[in-house]
């Protein structure tokens, strides 16, 4: 019984982190028809934002000292400004490109952020040390249970209503979802395609902030390349979920990580170390039963 | 007084020439019907008034201001509102939040209730399946919703691109009866485009025949019937 609570917290956690990820990359999607693969290195960015630049093992930890009231809500903005700055100085030259040139852009965007933080910090992964107490275990129902895991499920909990909330009860929260579905035909009611976008991505950016934050409290080191894993499951979901569904993103992101948790914790020991392809397997199945996705919305058609 | 000018206004795609030099006026209150076959840059004339398609040259002026070029949000908030072929209602919205879309640049919101109040009077079945989500709506209630939506956005001129298309006759005429009374209830202008002109001979007002890009016929509908460039017009005996 215990076991299987583990396993069930183990699952909603790493769900979580890829769910937060799927939103960030649908979100900008949704409005803009781009992938941004630079989502990875928006979650190293911030969580580097947090040391002062050097090249030494030793990191020297600058933001990260702030209290937490001060360290969270800097990070956010550090996401969200980073990720409204990608938007006007690059994205918002390729907006009427199609979509695979944007993605391109994206890589190149990614690529180019990657190599300042590698110029400004090395390639060795530092270790940081935020909030260790998170680190202890609590107890629920018997079962021993990370604090950071439950501080993870809650975060997301708390993050996917308020930005329900935001979407179903909102003006800007409405025009975001009408122009997700219509852009154009949006525009042509007078939503203003910038104000939107913009929105979309600094919310995608404050996402990328707190997925780095969990990322870095969970193992202790700040490395380059540490949101690549993340970035790829969260595209991953956001294809399975149906390209354009933002719900459906989130599912498919809590599906991805009950099943690498699943897998884990139920194949034989020989087998486990290829854990990640079965769960690419089950992710080659779900596209062939269903190319659209499961969860995709009636509206998924081309724009004119 | 001139409500909406167009002047020597040309479109390409690429290589392809959908408008070449084309100029018309609209006085407040009118109705104009734009008609023509297939292909004849009817849809082009409307996006590019709209601002979704760039004209390569050629002046647009809405009530004396130019908006050739400008972004269509803000074309669409001086007044001009556009409903494009195909119904475009946002399918996973509801029937409400499709209205209240329309209503998202308007800052008076008493202005806003009445108006959504008037156009659940005028169609009773978007009251009833106001939580609805729009994409279950049969075709002619979506062009209901669409000319609702475009009423919420309280504009002085309505663009229409085919309000016809695929729907019943019965309801063609319950949405040209509708359109005709808002007109004449809010002075509305309507630019409508149609395929055909049996539409524009029946409702009356002004119409304008285009072909190959060009307006190659213009006048009251009414006096346009016995013309027999009509005619010509559709069939490609013209002397184009």
């Amino acid at each position: 019984m215990t076991g299987l609570l583990q396993i069930v917290f183990d699952a909603l956690s790493l769900g979580s982190l890829y769910a937060l990820g799927a939103l960030g990359i649908a979100l900008i999607f949704g409005v803009m028809r781009l992938v941004n693969f630079a989502h990875g290195d928006f979650i190293a960015f911030c969580v580097f934002a947090m040391l002062w630049p050097s090249t030494n093992a030793a990191a020297i930890v600058f933001a990260g000292n702030l209290p937490s009231w001060l360290l969270v809500p800097l990070l956010l903005l550090v996401g969200a400004g980073l990720s409204v700055l990608s938007e006007i100085i690059v994205f918002r030259r390729f907006r009427n490109a199609n979509p695979a040139t944007m993605m391109i852009a994206s890589f190149a965007l990614g690529f180019a952020m990657r190599n300042f933080l590698l110029m400004l910090y090395s390639s060795r992964p530092k270790s940081i040390t935020l909030w260790p107490t998170l680190g202890l275990p609590v107890e629920i129902l018997g079962a021993r249970i990370p604090m950071l895991q439950v501080v993870t499920i809650v975060i997301t909990l708390v993050v996917l209503a308020a930005l329900t909330l935001f979407l179903k009860r909102t003006r800007y929260g409405l025009e975001m979802r009408a122009a997700a579905e219509n852009f154009t035909m949006a525009r042509m009611l007078g939503v203003r395609a910038n104000g939107v976008i913009l929105f979309a991505f600094a919310i995608s950016g404050m996402l990328a902030a707190a997925i780095g934050l969990i990322l870095a409290t969970n193992s202790g080191t700040a490395d380059i390349n540490m949101g690549a894993n993340v970035m790829l499951i969260a595209f991953i979901a956001t294809v399975i979920g149906g390209l354009g569904s933002v719900p459906g993103a989130v599912a498919a992101g809590f599906l991805i990580g009950a099943a690498s948790v699943i897998f884990q914790a139920t194949l034989p020991n020989e087998a486990r170390v290829f854990r990640d392809s079965f769960v690419y397997g089950a992710v080659i199945i779900v596209l062939l039963v269903r190319p659209q996705g499961l969860f995709a919305p009636k509206s998924a058609k081309q724009r004119v | 007084m001139t409500l909406l000018a167009v002047d020597d206004l040309t479109v390409r795609y690429g290589r392809l020439t959908a408008l070449r030099g084309v100029s018309l006026s609209i006085t407040q209150g009118e109705i104009l019907f734009v008609t023509g076959p297939n292909g004849a840059g009817k849809s082009t004339l409307l996006n590019a008034i709209a601002g979704v398609v760039p004209p390569v040259s050629g002046r647009i002026t809405l009530d004396g201001q130019e908006i050739t070029g400008a972004p269509p949000e803000q074309i669409a908030r001086r007044g001009f509102s556009m409903v494009p072929e195909g119904r475009n209602v946002f399918g996973a919205l509801t029937i409400e939040e499709n209205l209240k879309v329309g209503a998202g640049m308007r800052t008076d919101k008493h202005g806003v209730a009445a108006d959504l109040d008037a156009v659940y009077r005028e169609f009773p079945i978007l009251a009833e399946r106001r939580h609805a989500v729009a994409g279950m709506l049969s075709g002619g209630q979506q062009q209901m919703l669409v000319i609702g939506r475009a009423l919420m956005t309280s504009p002085r001129l309505i663009a229409i691109d085919e309000p016809s298309l695929g729907l019943a006759p019965k309801i063609i005429d319950q949405v040209y009866e509708i359109l005709m009374r808002l007109r004449a209830q809010r002075q509305l202008t309507l630019l409508i485009v149609e395929q055909s002109s049996t539409r524009a001979l029946m409702t009356g007002g002004r119409m304008i025949l285009m072909r190959g890009g060009r307006i190659v016929l213009e006048g009251p509908a009414s006096e346009m019937v016995k013309d027999e460039r009509l005619k010509q017009a559709y069939f490609g005996f013209g002397d184009h």
